[in-house]
């Protein structure tokens, strides 16, 4: 949330957005991004669950997958409309 | 030899950043109660995401829920929210669509709120085609107060009150919804989260009662007694198990262990609703004025095409 | 198109008086169950509520009928359900959820014999302490008892306006004869008073819901969609009307909602007095009874006994310092009422011993021969002596 500490990857077209201290270490999102984006952090957070991080941020192709499953609201992406999009 | 590892750069942290949903929710009430690898995060999420689609403004869309980890939900949105007893939000919302027919109400319970003690109310609900939207979290047991058995929970599942197993049937949620006179029933799982999103999207455009069923893990309760592991062993079990069937008949889409889940969007079809009934029924017909607020709705602009409007997937 | 006040002077049964008192008050949704003796509530105002631009929902069970007002009422409107005993019962729970979520709306309950499915076409005042204490917890209750068609149209019409006022559901505790008694109802528009609801005293993020007032009622009710974006629970809630769960905040809560009602005890209380000034017996009653003990009352006088009575048109609040007041120059009460003896039990705590409190209670399916209640003031003056 706004008052939580945001990391922000750039990805191909946009960037990627992590709240660390929001997450509760589901794995939903690591698990089941289709361009196998992410992976566990090595460090876990002021909860103790071990948050995502992108261990390809090229890759991440701003589907917003993880944004809409990710049930603590602790990640989301952004495209950058003038980037262009996958498809373009 | 490896591959050598990509090296990430290191992220730009950033202050005070807001989650693209904040403005439905309530940040103040957050982080929500709700369990690690549990699906309500996620049906809330879906829900937000849903409202956002749909450009529904924060005043237009009132929530109500029941009792139990779903009903929780109304306290996190920043909306008209109304946390109601056991079972008895469809009845309240009732009172709620039909005093604001031109906006937007919405039940989030769960299986056991909505179909043990509030299945009365359910099936009336839809029989009247009041204008609201049922979105019913199916976790097959009381998560809230520990994991008893309810009336979703499958044959020979566990639950602290069915130490042995449970013998009773349970219902077939959207077989109930459809036959009680439902006009849009959709099911999906908590991975589905961009078909439930759709869903959802669907079911509020749509006039008149509409359902649908997010089947979600509980790994506190429901997962652990009956060892399916965590949240994410169950996403991965639905990953497995789930085919999409749209158009199914309702009464095949049993839920039951070691079956298939079979979701998608089942039915949608044309009802008057209740307040379009009573327009055309009595105050057309005996020529009385209608109650304020009526004219407007629930003659919602449809944003939802037809079954068949929205392809294969 | 029909009016909403029905104004003239017509010949009504109280149940018919009460769905008039609903409308004249405002009333644009009911909700309700069929049950006898509140059926002819139900049945003209399903006639007359469509007429003047509400909604009648006949509902699935009393239960799903009280949580509809509170929706109806959270949707900006004033609403009402009737019933019965056995639908009062089922009542109770969401009846405890709008004292705990303050919110407007009019419950009637036209008694009859109990408990259980009991006389359903009989008379009985068998739900008095019920209609007190009938949901869980602590919370106060304000209930008026007509004794006539009459004032099952002015109390219900009062019910709506206390209900805005206090913020908070009101009871209507009437009874089958005086339900189903044909009389003379005058309705004149012109001394009809309606309390409208108060909006918020603030804008949209600077209002606090359950933020109360000097009187200790919250300061204004949004309806859905007025951009308030309000949160109502059932849980314990703070100011905001979050959920917060521990004793601090129960405790900021919860005796306030009694508080607010007795803080305002003296402008709630309604009573009839005759010929009190010199009484040395006083008969308390309300409802049918009250008619009852009027023909008692002069029965008693024509043998020259000094006999008054306090017709309760507020049964609750309790007027415990009005009947405190009065036993400190009276021999005695009697309560009449058409129980083994419920509302005494308050006469009883109020009169604290200083002077002899005689019940004279009726298991129900009729109403008493006032020669009994004469009886009872006349051991009541036996004992005095």
């Amino acid at each position: 949330m706004a008052t939580a500490t945001t990391k922000r990857w750039k990805t191909k077209y946009g960037y990627l957005y992590i709240q660390d201290d929001e997450c509760k270490g589901c794995g939903f999102c690591i698990e089941f991004c289709p361009k196998d984006v992410l992976e566990e952090a090595d460090r876990f957070n002021a909860k103790g669950y071990y948050p995502p991080r992108p261990k390809d941020p090229e890759a991440c192709v701003n589907c917003t997958f993880c944004e809409l499953i990710c049930p603590d609201f602790a990640i989301w992406s952004e495209k950058d409309e003038e980037a262009g999009d996958a498809d373009g | 030899m490896l591959a050598k590892a990509k090296t990430v750069p290191p992220p730009e942290v950033l202050d005070g950043m807001s989650h693209p949903m904040e403005r439905y929710l309530r940040a103040d009430r957050l982080p929500h109660i709700w369990c690690s690898g549990c699906g309500l995060g996620t049906v809330l999420s879906c829900f937000t995401y849903a409202l956002d689609e749909l450009d529904l403004d924060e005043k237009e869309v009132g929530v109500v829920s029941g009792i139990g980890c779903t009903g929780r939900a109304a306290g996190y949105l920043d909306l008209d929210s109304y946390h109601t007893t056991h079972g008895r939000a469809i009845a309240f919302a009732t009172g709620l669509s039909v005093a604001q027919p031109d906006k937007k109400v919405v039940v989030i319970s769960g299986d056991g709120d909505l179909f043990a003690i509030g299945g009365n109310h359910f099936i009336h609900a839809a029989r009247r085609n009041v204008d609201m939207t049922v979105l019913c979290v199916n976790n097959f047991n009381y998560g809230m107060t520990g994991g008893q058995f309810g009336p979703t929970t499958p044959i020979g599942s566990r639950g602290t009150t069915a130490p042995y197993g449970n013998y009773e049937n349970p219902f077939n949620l959207p077989y109930l919804a459809a036959s009680s006179g439902a006009v849009y029933v959709a099911r999906w799982t908590s991975l589905h989260a961009r078909r439930l999103k759709e869903s959802i999207e669907e079911a509020i455009s749509i006039p008149g009662f509409t359902f649908v069923e997010a089947v979600c893990p509980c790994p506190t309760n429901y997962g652990r007694r009956n060892k399916i592991g965590d949240g994410l062993d169950e996403l991965k079990y639905y990953a497995e198990r789930s085919v999409i069937q749209h158009g199914a008949d309702p009464a095949d889409a049993d839920l039951a262990p070691g079956n298939d889940i079979i979701v998608g969007r089942f039915l949608q079809r044309d009802r008057p609703t209740f307040l379009q009934s009573y327009e055309k029924q009595i105050l057309d017909k005996q020529q009385f004025v209608k109650p304020q607020g009526m004219g407007k709705g629930p003659h919602r602009t449809s944003g939802a095409t037809s079954t068949d409007g929205r392809g294969t997937t | 198109m029909a009016d909403r006040i029905l104004a003239g002077t017509h010949f009504l049964n109280g149940d018919e008086a009460c769905a008039e008192g609903a409308l004249a008050a405002g009333c644009e949704l009911f909700a309700g169950y069929p049950i006898t003796p509140q059926s002819e509530i139900a049945e003209r105002i399903s006639r007359r509520l469509p007429q003047v631009g509400g909604v009648f929902i006949q509902m699935e069970d009393e239960i799903s009928s009280m949580a509809a007002i509170l929706g109806a009422a959270w949707g900006g409107k004033k609403a009402m359900t009737a019933t019965s005993g056995p639908g009062f019962s089922l009542m109770m729970e969401n009846l405890g959820l709008g004292m705990m979520t303050e919110t407007p709306c009019v419950v009637v309950n036209i008694q009859r014999g109990g408990p259980s499915t009991g006389l359903p076409t009989l008379v009985a005042q068998g739900d008095m302490m019920q209609a007190r204490w009938g949901s869980h917890g602590d919370y106060g209750v304000i209930a008026l008892a007509p004794s006539s068609p009459q004032e099952s149209f002015e109390l219900t019409a009062r019910a709506f306006n206390l209900a805005e006022t206090y913020r908070m559901p009101v009871l209507v505790m009437s009874d089958e004869v005086v339900g189903h008694m044909f009389e003379r109802v005058v309705i004149d528009p012109d001394a009809i008073e309606t309390v409208e609801r108060k909006p918020p005293n603030a804008p949209p993020g600077e209002f606090k819901l359950y933020e109360p007032g000097e009187d200790l009622v919250p300061q204004g009710m949004p309806a859905l969609g007025d951009g308030y974006r309000v949160h109502v629970t059932g849980l314990t809630h703070d100011e905001r009307g979050y959920p917060v769960i521990n004793a601090e905040t129960q405790a900021d809560l919860v005796p306030r909602l009694r508080e607010k009602i007795a803080r305002a005890a003296d402008a709630i209380l309604d009573v009839e007095e005759t010929d009190l000034d010199d009484a040395e017996v006083v008969i308390v009653t309300y409802g049918i009874s009250a008619r009852t003990s009027l023909g008692a009352l002069r029965l008693a006088q024509a043998k020259g006994l000094r006999v008054g009575m306090l017709r309760l048109r507020t049964v609750w609040p309790f007027p415990s310092k009005l009947i405190a007041e009065i036993a400190n120059r009276v021999a005695g009460f009697v309560v009449p009422e058409l129980n083994l003896g419920q509302m005494v039990l308050e006469v009883e705590r109020a009169v604290c011993g200083r002077a002899t409190v005689q019940s004279v209670p009726h298991a129900g399916g009729g109403i008493h021969n006032p020669e009994a209640i004469v009886d009872a003031i006349e051991e009541v003056f036996a004992h005095a002596r």
